[in-house]
């Protein structure tokens, strides 16, 4: 068999290298993009995995709370218990480094817990004059050690934003860090040498000191007594804390970093997989265009003595090969994508979730295999039709001369039953719930979806094509008759445009719409005329009271509102739950889709402890929070604040497109009152009539220092904000423009086939006084109207598609609602170039069958 | 013998026709052939395979070039002209009969012999009507709105001649026209072509195999490298 095989099938392949060419390329580019989806976030994974396996070192559990730290009253109890053989403090600050954009990420330890916990952070100091200086410099609180990476990277001047550069923050040995609004230098005493991160290291109470966090950890780790498992510990130490606090196994940190970025990550890969389908489409196309072709060849065959099952697996093994060669350079290709996005756009893909981690790309031989096979099944799935269809050829019928091939149209029966019935089981998936934070349902609908417009693509031709009867031009005329009488030619040519139509169309709604409804978001949300920040994490750089006066005080400035945001761990499972804590009442700024500013008349559950909840603070939770508690408004919720559980009453639900995993809005004076925090995070001003936003910005800037202070006004909030948001969808965008490509392919194949299989009737018709032109303009108009009716069909599947992408999918992987804004021009723009492309490359595709003489084309018999 | 053809200007002239095939020394295919064909004519052109016939008539078509000599169609001289001229005299001028039939199948049969009266941009009605009297004359005028998957190859071939004839041609060329026809449909096919060609007073070059086929043209031509040989009498 194995000679046949490669004579008469794989030999086929090469004899048709342009059709064969695109669609190994087009299964290339979905298993590209798949795979490089999976490289990059297992990379960055692996990455961010690594760096905790550093910090944690030995550890066995973890106790972890909020994200600014808990009271270190624990800490004792901690220590004393049986179960635990050494408990190592720590205190992670976020350090501002004053006029830089970039932080460093101090850990404040104690030294005699390090060594037999996290030997890995052991400082050594540099070798001093005295040796007591060396031998204590590490407990010294203005000491501080630094990781060769942090060192090299603080060495340097950094580029801000702005385009200007801020000078390096570490001069002459000393290391210049803000705690609040104003600046403070440490010593660097040393380094840390087995830390392969950025990071410093630094006494625990001077950390405490210099940041102002006295009395505060950030985590304890854990290394557990001999014979006890963490399991074990974790049970029996769980009485013991207080709410907010929660042990876990080092690895959690990577694994809910995995699911912060699951849906992002879903997200793309469902794209990939559209391509890969896509992909799967074309090999269909162009094997079923083969088969036709070569059929008198199958029946010679067949009447030859090869049997049926040969035959058909003699044409399996070429949609295999095909399938196998685009696997193996997509695999190539995949890891090319993955190095070249490492490089230009970074290991979270624009999305911002691995910041500050820096991949290394990995061969992960059971994910090059895995993508392999999906290569080959892509190939092996899109000939099955088609090579069923050759091997219950009637070899008599079809070696009879002039037995009606239709001139190579392949008779695709297309009711409209299938098709319907698929858009109904796609109506009931969308009523599945989310499994896992996966809306599987949504997925299953998309898919449902495009396979029901592939479907139905006969039937929309059979509705849409009467309509366009009218046109006189004989060109026009045979296109349009060509078409009617076979309406399977739009779904073999189609079939991919319809595919990636539709992917580019929701996509597109889907962005479209989230973008406006984020613009409007942030015009809501940043309704004052100027807002200050001392830092993204309050660890460091904050504002307190006084600052907050300084601020009051600067002329023209009317009001300042002010904004505290913790991060709080609600339970061991889910990511940090974000708390904001500002005025709200009689106030603006609030996008409320349910509820109101005003604490809510009546309240819905009576507490089993029989608390009165009429007195119980409100509180305003965003969306997600409403989705993922299963709350609204009147009821309860509950948040571990200041060491103990607090109950809130929902007042309001608010729209919250910067949190995905839940944020609650509480009064300032609330929240104050239950944790004694008085640091802020933002001043919003509002500023006085007649006053200029520059000079109260230039007011503050000289007051504070410009380097503590961050100022914007909420117009470059606004823009930045949409500038990350448009970064975020870059990626979207391009296995978009891929998925169009590889539509445009499928026109390609299938008219550079037809056109081989019709050279006879163009020879025809050049004797009939068709000029070549006249030809060209046939196979262009054929073209146009193929793509016609593949961009009817995918505009209306991407309708639906974005219905489902922005009620079902986002709702459910990112907990928001977005209001439905149709980006019509852009559309009309994308389905008209992509007619007049297709129209373009079935020209060129149909040139090889205008080339031959006219005299010999009509002595083949067809 | 209807001979009335002779009286008439001849509607194809090919005067001291050249062509030669490509290759060292290059093969000549004729030299110096003359051929005349009147209106209302047709002329058989026999050969051995290999001899060129069908050559020639793609040469007489305009869709191979000439090395040397001369044809008119209807007395417009053809061999300077350009491919998108010699495509819209072809329109006007020729009709065809190709062995293969070439009936497009995603065409009625009326709307297949309306195809060169559409080329011409004949008036959609008008277009319509001649071509379903056209398909009457070839005896398939009950069938006119079929589509061509249902028919025989000798009806296919039918609607073949009324394509080539609706849009009245000064040429008809056919080549092999009952190649893949019984013998007993090849006769009727034959029969009807060549009436329809005396009828519509087009001149008519019919290349074949067949010397039965032969024998009904008015005259029967040998093509060889010496030109054509009129054996009329011996075929």
């Amino acid at each position: 068999m194995s000679a046949t095989l490669h004579r008469l099938f794989l030999a086929s392949l090469l004899r048709r290298r342009l059709a064969t060419a695109l669609s190994l390329f087009a299964i290339a580019l979905g298993v590209a993009l798949g795979l490089a989806v999976q490289l990059i976030h297992s990379a960055a994974i692996d990455e961010f995995g690594r760096g905790m396996r550093l910090i944690a070192g030995e550890a066995d559990l973890q106790l972890v709370g909020a994200r600014d730290g808990f009271d270190e009253a624990i800490y004792p109890v901690l220590a004393a218990r049986a179960e635990v053989a050494e408990a190592s403090p720590v205190l992670v600050i976020q350090a501002r480094l004053p006029g830089r954009e970039d932080a460093l990420e101090i850990h404040g330890v104690d030294l005699f817990r390090l060594a037999r916990v996290q030997p890995m952070l052991l400082p050594r100091a540099a070798a001093a004059a005295d040796a007591a200086d060396t031998r204590f410099a590490a407990l010294q609180p203005d000491n501080i050690f630094l990781s060769d990476e942090a060192r090299a990277h603080l060495s340097e001047s950094q580029q801000l934003e702005s385009g200007e550069f801020a000078a390096p923050a570490l001069r002459g040995g000393e290391l210049v860090l803000q705690s609040g609004v104003r600046s403070f230098a440490l010593r660097v005493a040393g380094e840390v040498p087995a830390a392969s991160a950025s990071l410093a290291v630094m006494d625990i109470a001077g950390a405490q000191q210099h940041f102002d966090r006295i009395g505060v950890l950030s985590r304890i780790d854990l290394k557990l007594a001999a014979g006890v498992s963490a399991q074990m510990a974790r049970q029996s130490l769980a009485t013991l804390l207080p709410p907010g606090l929660s042990l876990r196994v080092p690895e959690a940190a990577a694994s809910e970093l995995s699911t912060l970025s699951r849906a992002y990550r879903v997200n793309l890969t469902m794209l990939a997989a559209i391509a890969l389908l896509t992909g799967g489409f074309l090999v269909f196309s162009t094997q079923l265009l083969s088969v036709v072709r070569r059929r008198r060849e199958f029946a010679l065959l067949r009447a030859l003595g090869m049997e049926r099952r040969q035959l058909l697996r003699g044409l399996l093994a070429e949609g295999a090969a095909v399938g196998l060669a685009g696997g193996l350079l997509g695999v190539a290709l995949g890891h090319g994508l993955a190095a070249a996005a490492f490089k230009f756009v970074g290991g979270d893909l624009g999305a911002g979730f691995f910041r500050g981690t820096q991949p290394q790309l990995q061969f992960d031989a059971m994910l090059v295999v895995g993508y392999l096979l999906l290569g080959i099944a892509a190939g092996v799935i899109g000939t099955w039709l088609p090579a069923r269809e050759a091997s219950r050829v009637a070899p008599a019928r079809a070696l009879k001369a002039g037995e009606g091939e239709y001139a190579g149209l392949p008779q695709v029966r297309g009711g409209w039953r299938p098709g319907v019935g698929l858009l109904v089981i796609a109506g009931l998936a969308c009523i599945l719930p989310p499994l896992n934070d996966i809306p599987i349902g949504g997925y299953g609908a998309v898919a449902l979806t495009l396979a029901a417009a592939v479907l139905l693509l006969p039937t929309i031709a059979r509705g849409v094509l009467p309509v366009l009867r009218r046109g006189r031009a004989l060109s026009w005329r045979l296109a349009h008759a060509r078409l009617s009488a076979t309406p399977g030619q739009a779904v073999v040519a189609g079939a991919g445009v319809v595919a990636s139509v539709a992917l580019a169309a929701a996509m597109a709604i889907m962005v479209s719409s989230f973008r406006v409804s984020v613009d409007d978001w942030l015009a809501q949300v940043l309704p004052a005329d100027l807002y200050v920040r001392a830092s993204v994490s309050s660890g460091s750089g904050y504002l307190d009271g006084d600052a907050l006066a300084r601020i009051a005080a600067v002329p023209g400035v009317a009001t300042v509102d002010t904004t505290r945001q913790v991060n709080l761990r609600i339970s061991d499972e889910e990511p940090l739950f974000t708390v904001l804590a500002r005025p709200v009442r009689g106030n603006w700024g609030l996008p409320l889709i349910a509820g109101s500013s005003e604490r809510p008349a009546r309240v819905n559950a009576a507490d089993a402890a029989g608390e009165i909840d009429a007195d119980l603070p409100p509180a305003w939770i965003s969306e997600a929070t409403a989705d993922r508690r299963q709350i609204g408004v009147g009821d309860r919720l509950t948040l571990p604040l200041g060491g103990q559980l607090r109950h809130f009453i929902v007042a309001g639900i608010w729209r919250d497109y910067a949190r995905q995993h839940g944020a609650a809005l509480i009064e300032s004076a609330d929240y104050v009152a239950l944790t004694g925090d008085q640091r802020i995070n933002d001043a919003a001003i509002s500023l006085a009539p007649g006053s200029d936003a520059a000079t109260v910005a230039a007011a503050l800037r000289a007051d504070f220092g410009a380097e503590h202070l961050s100022i914007a006004l909420p117009g470059e909030i606004r823009a930045l904000s949409l500038q990350i948001f448009d970064r975020t969808f870059l990626i979207t965008y391009l296995m978009e423009a891929v998925t169009v490509m590889i539509g445009l392919f499928g026109i390609a194949t299938t008219f550079a086939a037809l056109a081989t299989t019709r050279e006879g009737e163009f020879g025809m018709l050049r004797h009939l006084g068709f000029t070549r032109a006249d030809i060209g303009r046939l196979i262009a108009i054929e073209g146009a109207l193929t793509a016609s009716l593949g961009v009817i069909a995918g505009l209306l599947a991407g309708a639906a598609i974005a219905w489902i992408l922005i009620e079902i999918v986002n709702r459910q992987s990112f907990h928001w609602s977005m209001d439905l804004a149709v980006p019509w021009g852009a559309l009309a723009l994308f389905a008209s170039s992509l007619i007049v492309l297709a129209a373009l490359v079935a020209r060129l595709a149909g040139a090889r069958a205008m080339q031959r003489s006219a005299a010999l084309a009509v002595k083949a018999d067809w | 013998m209807d001979c009335h053809f002779l009286l008439l200007p001849p509607m194809l002239t090919a005067h001291a026709l050249r062509k030669t095939l490509p290759g060292t020394p290059p093969r000549v295919l004729f030299d110096t052939l003359e051929l005349q064909v009147g209106a209302g004519e047709c002329v058989a052109i026999v050969g051995e395979s290999g001899s060129g016939k069908s050559t020639l008539l793609n040469c007489l078509a305009g869709l191979e070039p000439v090395d040397g000599g001369r044809i008119e169609v209807g007395g417009q001289r053809i061999e300077g002209l350009d491919e998108d001229a010699m495509a819209r005299l072809r329109r006007s001028a020729y009709g065809f009969v190709f062995q293969a039939f070439h009936i497009l199948p995603h065409l009625s049969l009326v709307q297949n012999v309306a195809l060169p009266l559409w080329l011409l941009r004949t008036d959609d009605k008008e277009a319509e009507a001649r071509a379903r009297t056209m398909l009457t004359r070839v005896g398939l005028g009950t069938r006119a709105d079929d589509p061509p998957h249902e028919l025989s190859g000798g009806e296919m071939q039918r609607v073949a001649i009324a394509r080539a004839l609706v849009h009245r041609p000064r040429l008809v060329l056919a080549d092999e026209p009952t190649g893949n026809l019984d013998p007993v449909r090849a006769s009727d096919v034959l029969d009807l072509l060549l009436e329809q060609i005396r009828d519509s007073e087009a001149a008519g070059v019919l290349v074949t195999h067949s010397r039965v086929a032969a024998r009904r043209a008015d005259r029967v031509l040998e093509l060889g490298v010496q030109g054509l040989v009129d054996i009329t009498e011996r075929a």
